[in-house]
């Protein structure tokens, strides 16, 4: 890892802004340390050389001129590749989008290129976003940078892995059961899955179409806030995008929690495989924010025992049903075969992967007639139940706290044999999607294995300006 | 459609352990997915021990209790009915399996010849 290499999004913007660094320098020193360090790690499917180059040279230009490129001037960042990359390939971990490359920019790309972002590539992911170690991507694993024997998490492991190796001060994922927050506690970064419907997912390709939402990776708190505002606000071209425009993050940041009231989940601390250490750290960071002035309680949120089980009923199901557009006609793989069915079956069972192929079938299963009332029905209720707990609980505190990933990175090869062991990694970090509210990540303390720990805090909707100040104030506090 | 004959009560407690082999055959080729039997037996196992997980929410009684399908409380969103661009034809279609007369080729449906 190159230490020149890691500097915040802020400096590098400030930098290139005044004119003190150029971004094709700041660029291509990035472009250097990926060049040397992702053999070990593969954090990249697809590294844009030419284009990140050619980006950083028009924001030198725009900057030679007088003009301001934006607030992540010849910030490299890099993309999870679920998003589509106008004229870079785009292929979300699959054999079935092999050779696909996208007519259009995702609205997060387009705004991120907009505010004078380079983008340095595409980064590496759980096939179709389907996973929680990265295991599953049809182009190999990423390694955690911290220690390359062991997974980065996942399904957004790539984009942690990139930050955390110095690859880009900036990376971009997408949660939909924990994608961002737990592969940012595994590999010690910030990750950040803000309110549903406060970035665009216009150009993310669908896995769960009421679950999805994308956010940001970063080595600091600040640079998350950052990103968020860059990417977030209303996108007539999602219609599911909150319409309300977004708060100023930055303004308030420092403001600390002097009078905040935190709740700590109780449900979650002794949830199904959290490991003693890990709910130390989440009970050391509520210390953490009450020597810093907040008012500290525990609180229960009952309903979040049932998330895992509600979860995985209903993203297979919405799965199930966006993953039928693969199919062989318009984009990526086909497999020739004497009919159109025919071709459809050969094409889609060559080009999924076996926990694409699991979730489809369990979706398809949990939505049949006879089985729709008992599993998906049943599951859309105790989405209710989750979401009237977390506002019940939002009575009593502003924001709340818990452990984000159960464990410290666990061995390439550990939990791939058992789909469900697997899932249980989601289990702090799934009630927030099925709510729709936002929850961070933020690196605090280590193992008994040295591997970073992450404690996660959650707020109401479209309440990311006091879980963004509580995040930076367990940052300052942090072992 | 019901899986191996039984229509019966769409809540049952049960119901999760007895996902059979056929069961899964017959989802899979409704997602177009074709499996060979080592895969049919190992994807029935799993799926039986996530949905056997899945118990803890089919015993709840919910019956009060309204379904949530999406977190936020939007209605019908519509667009200002302006004209916009759309994606470039040529572009979309260079990136298709088999393109003719701009349009995408499929092999033979209905059993008839192209």
């Amino acid at each position: 890892m190159r230490e020149s290499s890691y500097i915040s999004a802020h400096e590098v913007a400030a930098g290139v802004r005044s004119g003190e660094w150029s971004a094709r320098q700041v660029v291509d020193e990035h472009l250097a340390a990926i060049e040397a360090g992702d053999g070990d790690i593969h954090a990249f499917l697809h590294v844009d050389v030419d284009g990140a180059r050619a980006s950083a040279d028009a924001v030198d230009a725009q900057v030679a001129v007088g003009e301001d490129p934006g607030p992540l001037a010849g910030v490299p960042v890099a993309l999870k590749d679920n998003m589509c990359t106008r004229g870079v390939p785009t292929t979300c971990s699959s054999r079935i989008l092999e050779g696909w490359v996208p007519p259009y920019d995702a609205t997060v790309v387009e705004r991120l290129a907009a505010a004078g972002a380079v983008a340095v590539g595409k980064t590496n992911l759980d096939e179709f976003a389907m996973g929680s170690s990265t295991e599953n991507s049809a182009f190999g694993p990423t390694r955690n940078p911290h220690d390359t024997s062991r997974v980065p998490g996942g399904s957004s492991g790539g984009s942690a892995a990139a930050v955390a190796a110095g690859f880009s001060p900036l990376a971009f994922g997408s949660d939909t059961g924990g994608s961002i927050r737990q592969p940012a506690a595994l590999c010690g970064v910030v990750g950040l899955k803000p309110t549903y419907g406060r970035v665009s997912r216009y150009g993310l390709i669908a896995f769960a179409s009421s679950l999805d939402q994308i956010g940001p990776f970063s080595r600091t708190v600040a640079d998350a806030a950052l990103a968020l505002q860059v990417i977030g606000g209303p996108d007539p071209r999602d219609a599911t995008s909150a319409p309300q425009a977004q708060p100023d993050y930055l303004a308030s940041l420092g403001d600390g929690v002097e009078g905040l009231r935190v709740g700590v989940v109780s449900e979650l601390l002794a949830m199904e495989g959290v490991a003693p250490e890990v709910a130390a750290q989440a009970r050391a960071a509520a210390d953490a924010l009450a020597a810093a002035g907040a008012k500290v309680e525990e609180v229960s949120v009952p309903a979040v025992t049932y998330g895992l089980s509600a979860y995985y009923l209903i993203a297979p199901a919405e799965a199930s049903s966006n993953l039928a557009r693969f199919d062989g006609v318009r984009y990526g793989l086909r497999v020739d075969a004497a009919t159109t069915d025919e071709m459809m079956v050969a094409t889609r069972t060559q080009g999924f992967g076996a926990e694409v192929k699991r979730r489809i079938m369990l979706g398809t299963y949990a939505l049949s007639a006879g089985y729709y009332d008992a599993f998906y029905g049943q599951a859309q209720r105790v989405r209710t139940l989750i979401t009237r707990d977390f506002a019940a609980a939002y009575e009593k505190v502003d924001v709340l706290l818990s452990p984000t990933s159960p464990t410290t990175a666990f061995a390439l090869g550990d939990k791939t044999a058992d789909p469900l062991t697997m899932y249980l990694n989601d289990v702090c970090t799934i009630p927030s999607n099925l709510s729709g509210d936002p929850a961070v990540s933020v690196p605090f303390g280590t193992g008994a294995d040295g591997l970073p720990i992450g404690v996660q805090v959650l707020a109401p909707a479209l309440g990311e300006v006091a879980m963004l100040r509580t995040a930076q104030t367990l940052e300052a506090a942090a072992p | 459609m019901a899986f191996g004959g039984r229509k019966g009560p769409a809540y049952d407690a049960a119901m999760a352990d007895r996902i059979t082999r056929d069961d899964v055959a017959l989802v899979a080729r409704l997602a177009r997915l074709e499996l060979t039997d080592e895969e049919l037996g190992t994807f029935t196992g799993q799926l039986q021990a996530v949905l056997g997980h899945a118990t803890d929410v089919e015993a709840l009684d919910l019956s009060g209790v309204p379904p949530t399908a999406h977190p936020l409380p939007l209605g019908n969103v519509l667009r200002p009915d302006v004209e916009g661009p759309t994606l470039d034809r040529a572009e979309v279609l260079a990136s298709a399996p088999q393109v003719e007369d701009d349009r995408f080729r499929v092999p033979t449906i209905l059993g008839e010849a192209p």
